[in-house]
């Protein structure tokens, strides 16, 4: 078994303008994941509009936000565990993200350090 | 020693593939696999002349192989215990089969895919293929490189997809071979035209997939296709080396045995599945083929071929380009250059040397001499193979 974190991209005004109705949509598909998937996910979290975020670059340079060029930004990710790239790839098939218009889905294995 | 000489390019050809795909079992790491088959080639060098040509040089390449392989396993065992293992699939039968879709994993760039099939399947050299893809050689070492860690990293598994994928990941290796074909069959740059070596090995590649997947009538096209294209080789150059084009080519040095082969396949693959890309291309190559002469082409049979090719290619302009050639013959120069006009403005086109050779071609057809000269000498700034530069300027006043 490898682990690989699932790292999840989109474009924050496009989310923002989801209605909660696709929002309904949106969140049953992740139950699909998720449930698909079972022990496999070991972790994953969805994250804060990228407003909130904070920056650090070199000693006492702030950044608001992650970075402010990107229309892309990082909205969440998964930590799941599958025995190879097939398999991550026919779960990771399932998350709404892929099937959006903007952003994907990043594949990306995880060095375990013993 | 010419026998040995012999007997080993055979052995190269026919058996590289399984040696490795065999030794890749043991070794479960694709470079040490790849290391311990170039190793086998070399000590059967070594010793073929002492010992004679085996009786199964397959055979004993793979022993030889798989000995240098569990040698290098013994000797490394504690640095290997840190690099991470080829996922295998050992229920399946064909490794050879396992080693080309892994080689084609479409979580692979198209440029890793064609160099880990040339260098891994068809055992070209990195210097070789270098040479074909116009890349430095350390380039194309470093792109090999690259491309058979992330296959160990992300753990690209060494598997047959299964029935519900296979049609999907078929489609990646039917199109490295056919970019393996056509890269061959007009280099895109150096002396001469076609660069054999890389036809060879496409061929023989699709022969061998044809052979694993019978059943599979994509595959059975894509071989019919290269089949009744290289069956013209030997008339597409002249004996001074001038390019040769379809009205001017000698018809009788045609392999007709070859057109054969290939016709029958294309003809069993229609019967079984519906037209894919490259079977309706094997249909146009066969049109030509059976044309007795160059007046007797069938043109509204390839025009209407190439209508349905556009529609399995919605928006390839390289398809509308070769489709309006077809009308010009079939309804004249000026069809074929109103067909063209909207293709002027593609930018995927912008350096595309056949758009501005077909422009020249209608323009002079139609006695438009000084546009003619201009699209020629458009034509030339865009191609660096010698033969096609010399065709090009032969046109020139």
């Amino acid at each position: 078994m490898a682990k690989y974190t699932l790292l999840i991209y989109g474009d924050p005004a496009q989310w923002e303008a989801m209605t909660p109705e696709q929002w309904k949509d949106h969140d049953r598909a992740h139950e699909e994941f998720r449930t698909t998937a079972g022990p496999r996910v070991v972790g994953g979290e969805q994250l804060e509009f990228p407003a909130s975020a904070t920056t650090l670059r070199g000693p006492g340079v702030t950044t608001d936000g992650p970075y402010p060029e990107t229309k892309e930004v990082l909205g969440g990710f998964y930590l799941v565990e599958a025995n190879d790239l097939d398999e991550v790839l026919a779960l990771t098939a399932l998350l709404p993200e892929v099937h959006a218009e903007h952003g994907g889905v990043e594949i990306r294995p995880v060095i375990e350090h013993p | 020693m010419t026998d040995i000489g012999a007997a080993l390019d055979e052995a190269h050809r026919r058996d590289w593939a399984q040696v490795l795909a065999t030794t890749a079992q043991v070794t479960r790491d694709l470079d040490l696999a790849e290391e311990c088959t170039q190793d086998a080639y070399a000590q059967a060098l070594r010793s073929w002349p002492r010992s004679g040509i085996p009786e199964r040089p397959g055979a004993w390449l793979t022993q030889a192989a798989r000995h240098r392989a569990l040698d290098v396993l013994r000797r490394e065992a504690a640095f290997r215990r840190r690099l991470p293992l080829l996922v295998i699939d050992s229920s399946q039968e064909s490794d050879l089969l396992q080693l080309i879709f892994t080689c084609c994993h479409p979580a692979l760039a198209r440029e890793a895919q064609v160099a880990l099939t040339a260098r891994l399947v068809c055992g070209l050299s990195t210097a070789e293929i270098a040479r074909a893809f116009l890349v430095p050689e350390p380039t194309m070492a470093a792109r090999l490189t690259r491309a058979k860690k992330k296959i160990a990293t992300a753990r690209i598994p060494y598997r047959v997809p299964a029935d519900d994928q296979l049609a999907e990941r078929l489609g990646p290796v039917l199109d490295v071979i056919h970019l393996l074909f056509t890269t061959g069959h007009t280099a895109p740059a150096g002396p001469s035209l076609i660069r054999h070596d890389l036809v060879t090995a496409a061929i023989d590649l699709a022969r061998t997939l044809h052979l694993l997947m019978p059943r599979t009538a994509p595959v059975a096209a894509l071989l019919a296709l290269l089949l009744i294209t290289d069956a013209r080789t030997a008339s597409r150059v002249s004996a001074e080396g001038r390019l040769l084009l379809l009205p001017e080519q000698d018809r009788s040095l045609w392999d007709r045995q070859q057109i054969a082969e290939g016709t029958a396949l294309l003809t069993a693959a229609l019967r079984r599945h519906p037209p894919t890309r490259y079977a309706v291309e094997a249909a146009i190559a066969a049109v030509h083929a059976e044309a007795p002469t160059w007046a007797a082409t069938d043109w509204t049979e390839i025009t209407g071929l190439y209508d349905v090719l556009l529609r399995l290619c919605p928006g390839s302009p390289v398809v509308a380009l070769n489709r309006a050639v077809a009308l010009s013959f079939r309804d004249g120069p000026a069809a074929g250059l109103a067909a063209l006009t909207p293709l002027l403005a593609d930018p995927s086109l912008a350096t595309y040397p056949y758009l501005s050779a077909a422009r020249a071609d209608f323009l002079r057809r139609l006695g438009r001499h000084t546009e003619a000269t201009a699209a020629y000498e458009e034509a030339l700034t865009l191609t660096d193979n010698e033969t096609e530069r010399a065709f090009l300027k032969r046109q020139l006043p």
